[in-house]
Parts: C-alpha cells; structure tokens; sequence
C-alpha cells in the first residue's frame, strides 16, 4: 500500500504539494507515482526564478521504464529546485515525501488540491 | 489474460505483474536496476514461458527449414546445436526472429516469440503445405532462463543430473534430458541457461533455482540487459516491413547456396542489389536525459530514428540502438522534448560478460 501523508495536499496527477507556512510551497511526487514509474534516473528541473503556468509540464521524472511530466498545481515561480537530485535521482524512489522533493515555489492561490484522505480514496 | 505456469511464484515474490502482449507477466519484483546488476555480476532468473516452442519433425523437416527461415539450418550438424534466424515474408520484411535447434535431420525444434506466436503459426502452417512436416506447437512447455556469470554453477547446484548431461555444452548448443531441455543460450549478453521443461514441472524448479539463491528477475531488467548486449527485440529493431539488411542482421542471411529458395530471398537479393541505405547502431547519450523509443536521430548523413531506447545500469548513461543512414558515424543528436542532445555513434554491443566494451 502506497503511504500518504496527512501534513500535505495532493494533485490528481500524484504530486504532493507542502504549504511552508511562509508564502512557498514545496512539491514532489507521490509513493504512489514513484512506485509505479520504478527505479529513477533522470529528473529534469526548471531553474529558480523560472515562471509556470497551471497545468504547465515543469518537471520530468524518468524512471528506467518511462518518462512522466510533472505538472504545475497553479501559475507559480520556481523558487529553489533540488540539486541533489542530478546525482543522485533515487531520492525519489526512497524518499519521495522528504529528500525527493522536487522544487519549492511561490503562488498566489492554489485550488483543487486534495486532502490526504481524498487522494488515498482515488488509489483505491 | 494469460499467465504461464509460474504466475502464482512472481505474485507470491511480489512481482509487478503487468500486460506483456495478453500475458500477466512480472516488470520487476521491487527493483529493475538491482535485478540487472544481479544478472550481470552473479546470477538471475527469468520466466520466458510465455514464448513459444514449435518441434518439426518429418522427413522434409529440414527442406522445409530450408525454404521457411533466411539462415540455412544446413550448417547445423550435431544433435543440439542452434541457430538464430529470421523468418521472412516474400517482400523480405521480418515474420519474427527465432532460434532453430537441430536434433536430427527429420526433427527441429524452434523457439518464436510470444507476441507473434499466432501469426507465426499461421503463416508457417500455409508455407509447410505440400511438405511432408508436421508442425507441432508445444503449449505445454515452460522455459526459466538463468542467467548470469554463476548460471551454470546455480543451476548444476539446483538441478541434479543436469550437470552430466549439460557441463560440457558449448555456448548455442543444447542437450535433452527426460523432459527437460537445456540450452547454453540467452538474451542478456551473460552466460546461462534457457531450460525448458514439463509445465507440471515448473514451479518445483523455480522453487529449487530460488533455494540456490537465484534471484527472480523482471521482463524490465530482461529488456536493458538485451539493450546493453546489442540484441534485437522483434518489434522494435525489426518488422514485417523491415527487412534483415535494414536490422544489422545481414550476418543472419545465408545466400550462399544459390539452390535454397528461401521465403523472401528474391526480395532481398533486389534490395541489396539496389542498395541498403540503413542500418542499425548503437547510441551513448553525452548530455543528460535518456533516451526513448522513436526519437528523432540527427546525424550528418540525415536523420534515423531510436528503435529501442533505454538507461544502461551497468554505464550508468543511456543508450539506444537507432535506425540511421548506413555509413553514419561519430556524434549525432537526439531530439528528446523539441532538444537537441549530443550522442556518440558505437557498434553494438555495449557490454558483453559483465565488461563495458564502448
């Protein structure tokens, strides 16, 4: 069974999204999306100070099997991208929810997030 | 969907099953990578029951595999030996691909792919007409490949009487034993096995394959270990619209006896006349990303296209076999998402024995 955590929200497209409490927002992809992909070895990050728009594909993660977009929950800017993930893109096979983040943004207003209990719902 | 004998084992060792062409067959049993690496230093297992065994016996068997596969089984001599083919249509596009093992002069035995089986049948039915061959498709037979540099140990270890009859087989070349048969054959560029056995018999040998310490692997580790020794997948790097000097399988053609009017040898022999203008090579990614089926190849004799396109975990890079211009060499580009990304054109294989040879 894929874990979910209860401290964050969850897009329809498997990335979490962390609301810092400072105005950003950390985002990553969920226990659910990296075990389906399998073993990672190649994640494509914007740069910070880049701009998304909702529903923008920003990030690639590619796992042996397949490439999968990963798309903007909202019109955003790129913050901070996870550098360790160029060396080491495992992370986010075993450590999706922590050292796997993805990147950290700013937004406006995020809408139609899903809580923890909705998106566990959908994996059913 | 269909499962072979040992669906219950992958679900039991929690393999991911997945749909491989209408058969529930396991990607991995938690990590590709790892299954890989296991293949290449030690040793692994896979179930490939879901390929097809066809014996062919009769005293035209072999006038008949004369005339229904591109090589010529006419090389082959002693009770055991194999040989890779193409089978072709008559405009010389590939049928499917295949290994042909010689046990006597009236009787052969043939391993084809799963995904093709039925038209394989089909269309090997309508060429044995007017033969006196029977054709006999063995759906009763599992296959367990092991393979890796400790294969043979494991499965001399795993398998008794195996070793008496099977210590001495040189590599493509097969013994019988009760029902068992055993080929010093594979699909991984590693040495091993591909041992195909009784159904009912199944489970107890991969269960004592597993007691050995023969670690189960995926059809995802099977597919990056093929890709790193260079090995054509059907359906990838050749079709029914592609013929055998397009693949890089010029090497599987025997046109030497000008007697043996195989299926397709007309077609091919205008085709080489004419000229071939593309083949197949291998590709290393220099910049960052990995590669994928049907990329775009920019190269500076025109553009080719990624037939099989994957990450090595053994170079730790990505790497591809690609369809371009013959003669094409040196750097090229590959278009992964509206990118250009730089790459270097190598002749196949990548890694042979555990060792990286580009």
């Amino acid at each position: 069974m894929s874990e979910v955590r209860d401290d964050r929200e969850y897009t329809q497209t498997h990335e979490w999204i962390l609301d810092n409490g400072d105005g950003t927002y950390t985002m990553g992809v969920t226990d659910h999306a990296q075990e389906l992909l399998g073993d990672m070895v190649f994640v494509e990050l914007p740069s910070a100070g880049d701009e998304a728009s909702h529903e923008d594909e920003f990030c690639v993660v590619e796992s042996v099997k397949a490439a999968s977009g990963v798309y903007a929950p909202a019109d955003l800017e790129v913050i901070e991208v996870n550098e360790a993930l160029d060396a080491e893109p495992e992370l986010v096979n075993s450590s999706c929810y922590d050292d796997g983040w993805l990147i950290k943004f700013t937004a406006e207003a995020i809408d139609d997030l899903m809580s923890a209990e909705d998106y566990a719902d959908t994996l059913d | 969907m269909k499962h072979t004998p040992l669906y219950q084992a992958h679900v039991d060792a929690g393999g991911k099953m997945v749909d491989f062409g209408g058969w529930e067959m396991p990607l991995n049993y938690g990590s590709q990578i790892e299954e890989h690496h296991q293949v290449r230093q030690n040793v692994g297992m896979f179930d490939v029951s879901h390929m097809t065994v066809v014996d062919f016996k009769g005293v035209q068997a072999k006038a008949f595999l004369q005339k229904l596969i591109a090589n010529d089984v006419d090389k082959l001599k002693t009770e055991g030996k194999a040989l890779y083919s193409c089978m072709l249509n008559e405009a010389g596009g590939v049928v499917d691909d295949l290994i042909v093992y010689y046990l006597n002069e009236q009787d052969y035995r043939m391993v084809i792919n799963a995904g093709t089986t039925e038209k394989d049948i089909a269309w090997i039915n309508t060429q044995a007409q007017g033969f006196d061959v029977s054709v006999e498709p063995k759906f009763d037979l599992a296959m367990i490949a092991v393979q890796g540099p400790n294969a043979r140990e494991k499965v001399f270890a795993a398998m008794p009487g195996v070793e008496e009859v099977a210590g001495a087989l040189k590599p493509f070349n097969a013994a019988s034993l009760g029902g068992l048969f055993i080929a010093r054959t594979g699909y991984t560029g590693e040495d091993g096995f591909e041992i195909m056995l009784p159904e009912k018999s199944a489970e107890f040998t991969w269960k004592m394959l597993l007691e050995a310490g023969v670690k189960p692997c995926g059809l995802g580790a099977r597919d990056t270990l093929r890709l790193e020794a260079g090995m054509s997948l059907y359906g990838s790097e050749m079709n029914e619209n592609i013929s055998p000097l397009e693949a890089a399988l010029t090497w599987t053609v025997d046109l030497s006896n000008e007697d043996r009017g195989f299926v397709g040898r007309n077609a091919l022999e205008v085709h080489r006349d004419k000229g071939v203008d593309k083949t197949i090579v291998g590709l290393i990614l220099e910049g960052k990303g990995v590669i994928r089926d049907h990329q775009k190849v920019v190269t500076a004799l025109g553009d080719g296209e990624v037939t099989s396109g994957s990450f090595s975990p053994t170079m730790g890079q990505a790497i591809a076999l690609a369809r371009v211009p013959m003669g094409a060499t040196g750097s090229c580009e590959i278009e992964i998402r509206n990118k250009l990304v730089s790459a270097k054109i190598v002749k196949p294989p990548f890694v042979r024995n555990g060792k990286v040879l580009v």
